[in-house]
């Protein structure tokens, strides 16, 4: 086991961040079993290390484009916990006012834009929202993230290729977790390797073991730097696997009680406590500390997302077309 | 200043000013750029903007449509070109799912300022998949705007404050207007939420709309040679529809007929038709009709393409019998 080569401060803060992730879903699950949230659900539990890794690899200045499955991503981005659970509470106080709910957080200050619930619909608009960043000029880099299942759909293709030919400052960041719901990617692709995909559009793509935070940092760092400088696109494939059903209504029937106890046994977040502790540069009174403040946040969360006012029902119409002298 | 331009050359006028008044402007689409748009709409402006402004894309209409949402969310105003209705259905999830949701889905945090424009309808034997007239399922969906100018002035006035739109905006260009040729006066046309009253008359209103109004106003003429004076409103806007502009025709015409190149069955002109008895039922004095594309793909043979889509003599014939209950 390599040392962490971080300082301590930095190391820290990848267990909180994966912390809040594992504890925030935790809750999510509570609180969809109380009825409080509903819809579809889909939790981030196992794949912590992706979202925290890549994401310390960001900038202020730069663009995210999530998934369904974007929780995790949201709460690294800096949308605060209480909009958040508001917003899947269905509350006003959410971040899209009770528009969107679990699937579609989207948050104008951090440059997050969604939650995207149409597998592969991300990608052509992180590819738009890279050429508006060179066209004007700007040094922001777009952060694409999309699972193994998008490899699938033609606009995976389509953006890589647009990506690739107009050389636009995208990092696409495949999650594979090996399962599109309930299909394995060796039952729905011809071509498992999805660094070969990414590679025949003429972009570096590399694999990642993304149950290591540390691993799935430095490949993004570097990406992110590549990406910045202008060479173009990259893509990181982050091999990663999630612990809970694909969404609340899932059976989980398609995959083995072992492989998924096999994956627990790498999880990320003990993975990196360990090897701290191991080093020395954490204890375990820090690991409690850190799980005090995130249950204080989620507390406070909780309650602010219960006591919020709902969207007035008049107020249906609000937001499909942008009022006359508004922008 | 007053000039003679066809529909191509005002569309092409219209492109030039957006990207010469404002410079996030870009037109990006199939062929858009070295080979000058494939209606030759764009043609020369690769020359004078380059090639960022001017962007050919691959044929991908998902991908493009796609990036277009993603440019406009990051700042940019672009203009998207699809070749036609048909081939938009490739993007019909971007602008579905992704452009028109975007405001209310975000909370009112992210709007997509685009422009999508494509041309659409039968006339060129072009058959069943590059023929079709598509409208009134974009003007279905809710965050989205449809424009279909239909005159030489809407060609060159509807698109800058489409450009200048906080929301998305579809122009549907119908293929056989694009060598339309007219008298242009500047500045008249410049409004994208009215319709418009082309030809006044009392004996019936003609309710119609982007490439069925030569046709529609032909036949009118063909009905006031034979003493019958037909109103024509053209809808220019298919959404937010300015309902308006036909009620208050009907309400003094008593009749009401709409042409319209799109099927029958849940067509626009079933829309209309439905305003039209929710609002003015008790000014009717005949059912509401309609003239619409037979019920089929749109054949290549000349003479079944022609039998397909509403002619001025199918039209002249259904308002005969809807004013002097004649027989066709």
């Amino acid at each position: 086991m390599t040392d962490v080569p971080y300082s301590r401060e930095f190391a820290l803060d990848l267990v909180r961040e994966m912390l809040r992730i594992r504890r925030f879903e935790e809750i999510c699950a509570e609180l969809y079993g109380t009825m409080k949230i509903r819809g579809f659900l889909h939790l981030y539990i196992g794949e912590e290390a992706v979202a925290v890794g890549v994401l310390r690899a960001a900038q202020a200045k730069d663009a995210v484009v999530a998934t369904y499955r974007e929780h995790g991503h949201a709460l690294v981005r800096g949308i605060p916990a209480k909009v958040i659970l508001a917003e899947m509470f269905g509350k006003a106080s959410g971040c899209c006012r009770g528009r969107g709910g679990s699937m579609h957080l989207f948050d104008a200050a951090t440059r997050f834009h969604g939650g995207n619930a149409i597998v592969g619909g991300g990608l052509p608009i992180a590819t738009g929202l890279a050429l508006a960043e060179r066209m004007l000029a700007r040094q922001g880099i777009v952060f694409c993230f999309f699972g193994e299942g998008a490899v699938a759909e033609g606009a995976f293709h389509e953006s890589m290729n647009l990506a690739a030919l107009w050389r636009l400052p995208v990092l696409f960041c495949c999650e594979n977790n090996l399962y599109a719901m309930g299909t394995s990617l060796a039952r729905s692709e011809s071509q498992t390797d999805l660094c070969v995909k990414a590679g025949s559009y003429g972009m570096a793509a590399q694999p990642v073991d993304g149950m290591d935070v540390v691993a799935v940092h430095e490949a993004a760092k570097s990406a992110a730097e590549a990406v910045r400088a202008g060479g173009g696109p990259r893509f990181l494939e982050l091999r990663t696997y999630r612990y809970r059903a694909h969404s609340m209504f899932d059976p989980d029937l398609y995959r083995s009680k072992e492989e998924i106890e096999a994956w627990k046994k790498r999880g990320p977040l003990h993975g990196l406590t360990g090897r701290l502790k191991a080093q020395g540069s954490m204890s375990e009174e820090d690991f409690q500390r850190l799980e005090a403040e995130v249950r204080a946040e989620f507390e406070e969360a909780v309650a602010f997302a219960e006591a919020a006012p709902l969207e007035p029902a008049a107020d249906l119409l609000r937001d499909v077309y942008t009022p006359a002298g508004g922008a | 200043m007053s000039a003679r331009l066809s529909y191509r050359e005002a569309m092409r006028e219209a492109l030039r000013e957006a990207l010469l008044r404002d410079s996030r402007v870009l037109l990006m689409g199939e062929d858009v750029g070295m080979y000058g748009g494939s209606y030759a709409v764009s043609k020369g402006l690769l020359a004078e903007f380059g090639p960022e402004r001017i962007r050919d894309t691959p044929l991908s209409e998902l991908g493009f449509v796609g990036a277009g949402i993603g440019a406009a969310l990051g700042g940019l105003r672009p203009i998207v070109e699809i070749m036609t209705v048909n081939f938009s259905l490739l993007a019909l999830d971007p602008l579905v799912n992704s452009a028109a949701a975007m405001r209310h889905m975000s909370g009112g945090q992210f709007h997509v300022p685009m422009v999508v424009r494509m041309a659409t309808g039968a006339g060129r034997q072009l058959a069943a998949q590059h023929s079709h007239s598509l409208e009134g399922w974009y003007a279905h969906v809710p965050g989205l705007k449809v424009l279909a100018p239909a005159t030489v002035e809407d060609a060159r006035d509807m698109l800058w404050p489409a450009v200048q739109d906080p929301d998305p905006v579809v122009i549907f260009e119908h293929a056989q207007l694009y060598n339309l040729e007219a008298q242009y006066r500047p500045g008249s046309g410049a409004d994208i939420t009215h319709g418009r009253v082309r030809r006044p008359g009392r004996d019936l209103t003609l309710i119609t709309f982007g490439g069925s109004l030569p046709a529609t106003l032909q036949a009118a003429e063909t009905l006031a040679a034979a003493g019958i004076e037909p109103e024509v409103v053209d809808l220019r806007v298919l959404r937010p529809l300015d309902e308006a502009v036909f009620l208050e025709s009907v309400r003094r015409t008593h009749r009401a007929l709409i042409v319209e190149e799109e099927w029958r069955s849940g067509g626009f002109a079933a829309e209309i038709t439905a305003r039209i008895m929710e609002q003015a039922f008790f000014d009717l004095d005949a059912p509401v009709q309609r003239v619409c594309s037979a019920e089929v793909p749109i054949p290549y043979a000349k003479h079944l393409e022609e039998a397909a889509l509403p002619q001025p003599a199918a039209i002249v014939a259904a308002a005969r019998r809807l004013v002097r209950g004649e027989a066709a």
